[in-house]
């Protein structure tokens, strides 16, 4: 049995203005394997696989699919074709339901009317099958972020998607669903369903997919190598084209006195309690990481401590002053914020890398003077942090949806960590970007800490919580449920908090 | 540079080759329709040429026309860059006629060069106030500014209709309409006795000045943050509330200052119902000029001219002036809707080249593989 390629790319170039994103690039997937496309922040994986889903025009180059050359002009033309792709960025309409949003554009039809109730039967089928556990008829806005990308997937699989495109899907799951998602990978590839993933965890690359292929400046450096081959390092070299020092970290020396103390925190929306009298600290001088799934307060909890939501009750000191007032407030008072979502909070993306990288804090006497921008120091400002923050762009006027998905994130760390806080609230720091762009921000983060700053890292990723944190901590539905000192923990135990299933009353009394 | 001019002919929303080609088919569209209707398109189009731009008086009739509606798109459009949609442009537009007549007609012993800009002074404040409070409504009930404004409109539509014709009704005045405003407070006419006034100039001064108020200071740095994305703008610590009411209140001045240049430039006093809706029809100016600032200079001169024409289409021939309203309309939802254009101009494309192609493209994906 020869393999058949579902897949075939050969030649293929696409220019952005100074910018060449994908340089003659010849790419292959099997029928049936899970193919893992690595690459830098930048290097053209998204752009590949746009152009392969018909969202991108290439400027040259040819594409079949099952061995017959195709024209593919819009994301219409790739779906009929049997391609299915999830975007780094979740294209989903929010004030509609799961079933609406699944169906779009291929509505099952009774008349001239949409068969709502087949369709939500057909949708909460498929939810089944695949174990997603979500409604059909939930609104997506009520969703989690990883719960709304298995609704992205589902919309794959309701039209047929025989190749399926997951653009960095895991870059916003939690272990579990992570877990999950390559139980249903597997599945769909036993289906003989191939599957292109991006993903800048290498480990899932190495435990999932068959084989890879790495990208690097657009061009193909590695192509089809197998997966069961290659360790986390090797991958590393392949895309960076330097070793990368994977799991470096260090301890903080001196843990000064509190910098920040939250206590009786409570919040519930719409009657429904989801802050319980919570409480936390963090001194200068020590990371305190929050590991859990997400949904169990942390997006309330960020909005808290950076005065976006007025809980219904909290004590919040910094060095012992009391803490209140807006977003502004919190800002000038030193708390700097990574927001968890790049896309909704993070960044106005319609406006230029300049304009996002003083994003807080425009009205600082460096950037604003008697009212009026002070557009030179602005320009040179943000050209010096694109290049110390290794911000691919050909110029920072440029707008922020011209960046790749990790270049985004990066205008984003380097607008905080400038303004030099003493608090950081850093949820999500590292979401999307590459491994080395990892390195870096964590060897940023480690920086600030040993300065004596504070930060609160609240991440899903429970690697980087282990690796980071000074202090870690689970939380479960609303509530700090354990706590312990750094290294203390495996990645079980801390799971165990994570889904509930363990209490830390359980070791200590209660 | 080269990357900007070409960017800006793109056909992609909010280009000038858009608004170019939805002007020239809505004209195409509007000619067939005339034949359609048994009139010749092309006599049509060369009244309207004639009236708008044929002579001296032509085009000063053109410019008369423009300045308004270069203020109300310019209102229009500049809302939209806080994500404001101000309906209520006709309303502010009315209350400022209101403060500038106010300012007139007071006998103050101000000489010119004192009085005048006053009584702009006072239109711009009226205006301001007026959408201020829309503003409020929104900020601080959480109103729809759509829905607030609109009604605004209609109360400041019957509080003008009282004021002209109850305590502001001029002397022995037959029409509802104030006494003339003072010699002092008026605009000067460039080329009397037409009735093109400066205030032209100001309309596009005040597009130029915005332009730079946006991109250049801190505010209109806020301003774009919370159009574009509002959630981010709220946690970088920018007031949305604040930014939002700000924005109405300048919108809102804008549309103040075309109420008070009719009143001091075209009617010289203040009379009931004197716009023939350029409020909304700054909307329209908005939709051609691309929400671009600029913009809405050469769509303002445009809808102008239409306009202008439009009388002299009615003047000097059979056809319907109404016709130069479908010409309006049929821009408005041309650019309104840009991917019909692009349809448009597709189906020519593919006509030429590429149908061959698409149609094999189309019947392969059809049959199962
Ligand atoms: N619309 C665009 N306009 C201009 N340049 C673009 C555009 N889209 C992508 N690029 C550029 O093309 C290059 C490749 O981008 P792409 O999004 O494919 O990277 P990526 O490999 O997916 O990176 P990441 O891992 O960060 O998502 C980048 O240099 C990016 O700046
Ligand atoms: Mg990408």
């Amino acid at each position: 049995m020869t393999p058949i390629n579902a897949v075939e790319m050969r030649g293929m170039v696409k220019d952005y203005p100074l910018v060449r994103a994908v340089d003659n690039v010849d790419f292959t997937v099997e029928q049936g394997e899970i193919h893992s496309l690595l690459g830098e922040n930048g290097a053209g994986k998204s752009t590949l696989m746009n152009i392969l889903y018909g969202m991108t025009r290439p400027d040259s180059g040819e594409i079949y699919l099952a061995g017959q050359p195709v024209q593919i002009r819009r994301p219409a033309d790739s779906i009929a074709l049997g391609v299915g792709m999830v975007h780094q960025h979740f294209m989903l309409t929010p004030v509609m339901t799961v079933t609406e949003n699944v169906i779009i554009g291929n509505e099952p039809t009774r008349g001239i009317f949409t068969d709502y109730k087949k369709a939500n039967a057909e949708v909460q089928e498929l939810i089944d099958k695949y174990g997603f556990h979500i409604s059909a008829k939930a609104t997506v806005e009520s969703l989690s972020v990883g719960q709304q990308q298995r609704v992205e997937i589902l919309k794959a699989l309701y039209r047929k998607a025989n190749v399926l495109i997951l653009d960095e899907p895991t870059a916003v799951l939690t272990p579990q669903e992570v877990k999950e998602l390559f139980v249903v990978m597997r599945e769909l590839k036993a289906a003989g369903k191939s599957i292109i993933l991006i993903t800048h965890k290498l480990r899932e690359t190495i435990e999932v997919a068959d084989r890879v292929s790495v990208l690097r400046g657009g061009k193909m450096v590695t192509s089809g190598v197998f997966a069961k081959d290659c360790d986390a390092s090797q991958l590393a070299l392949m895309m960076v084209g330097r070793r990368v020092d994977l799991y470096s970290t260090r301890r903080s020396q001196v843990v000064g006195e509190t910098a920040l103390e939250v206590s009786n925190l409570n919040l519930s929306r719409r009657g429904v309690p989801i802050l319980k009298n919570l409480s936390l600290h963090v001194k200068k001088g020590e990371i305190f990481g929050i590991a859990g799934i997400e949904g169990n307060g942390q997006t309330e909890l960020i909005e808290v401590l950076t005065g976006l939501t007025k809980p219904d009750s909290v004590t919040l000191k910094k060095d012992g002053e009391p803490l209140t007032g807006k977003p502004a407030d919190f800002l000038s008072n030193g708390v700097g914020h990574i927001p968890e979502d790049r896309l909704t909070r993070g960044l106005v993306v319609p406006m230029s890398i300049e304009d996002n990288v003083i994003l807080g804090y425009h009205k600082r006497p460096a950037f604003s003077r008697r009212g009026l921008r002070r557009t030179k120091a602005i320009r040179t400002y943000a050209a010096d942090k694109v290049k110390e923050f290794d911000v691919r762009t050909p110029n920072a006027k440029n707008l922020c949806s011209s960046l790749s998905g990790g270049n985004q994130q990066k205008v984003v760390i380097a607008r905080v960590f400038s303004q030099n806080p003493d608090v950081l609230i850093a949820a999500q720091p590292t979401r999307g970007v590459d491994v080395s762009a990892q390195e870096f921000i964590y060897s940023k983060l480690l920086d600030l800490r040993d300065m004596g700053k504070a930060i609160i890292l609240i991440s899903a990723d429970l690697d980087e919580v282990r690796r980071l944190s000074d202090r870690v901590s689970v939380i479960y539905d609303g509530q700090i449920v354990a706590e312990s000192k750094a290294d203390v923990w495996d990645e079980m135990e801390i799971g165990l908090y994570m889904t509930g299933s363990k209490q830390a009353g359980e070791e200590t009394s209660e | 540079m080269k990357q900007r001019l070409k960017s800006l002919f793109r056909l992609e929303d909010g280009g000038v080759l858009l608004s170019v080609l939805s002007l020239i088919i809505a004209i195409i569209i509007s000619g067939i329709i005339m034949a359609i209707a048994g009139h010749n398109p092309f006599t049509a189009f060369r009244a309207i040429a004639i009236g708008a731009f044929g002579s001296q008086r032509a085009i000063a009739n053109t410019f008369t026309q423009a300045t308004p509606l270069i203020f109300t798109g310019l209102a229009f459009v500049f809302a939209r860059k806080a994500f404001v949609i101000n309906l209520g442009v006709e309303g502010q537009m009315y209350m400022g006629a209101l403060g500038a007549a106010l300012v007139g007609l007071m006998d103050l012993g101000l000489p010119a060069f004192i009085h005048l800009p006053l009584a702009i002074l006072g239109g711009i404040l009226f205006g301001a106030l007026y959408a201020g409070f829309a503003g409020f409504l929104k900020v601080r009930f959480g109103s729809n500014e759509v829905v607030a404004t609109v009604m605004l409109n209609s109360i400041a539509l019957l509080f003008i209709g009282y004021l002209t014709n109850g305590p502001l009704l001029a002397a022995g005045s037959a029409a509802a309409q104030t006494e003339r405003v003072l010699e002092t407070a008026l605009l000067p006419r460039i080329l009397p006795p037409n009735q093109l006034t400066y205030a032209i100039f100001f309309a596009i001064l005040a597009c130029i000045f915005m332009k730079w108020f946006t991109d250049r200071t801190t505010i209109g740095y806020e301003i774009r943050a919370v159009g574009l994305n509002k959630k981010a703008a709220e946690t970088a610590g920018i007031s949305t509330g604040k930014v939002i009411f700000i924005t109405l209140c300048i919108s809102g001045a804008i549309a103040g200052f075309a109420g008070a240049s009719q009143v001091l430039g075209v009617d010289r006093r203040l009379i009931m119902g004197f716009s023939p809706g350029f409020g909304f029809a700054g909307i329209a100016v908005s939709a051609l000029a691309a929400n671009n600032l600029l913009g809405v200079i050469p769509a303002g001169i445009v809808f102008g001219a239409m306009r202008a024409g439009s009388m002299e289409l009615a003047r000097t021939t059979s056809i319907p002036a109404e016709f130069s309203d479908i010409i309006q309309a049929m821009v408005v939802l041309l650019v309104a809707s840009p991917l019909l254009v692009r349809e448009i101009l597709k189906v020519n494309q593919v006509a030429k080249k590429g149908g061959r192609k698409l149609w094999k493209l189309s019947s392969k994906t059809s049959s199962p593989s």
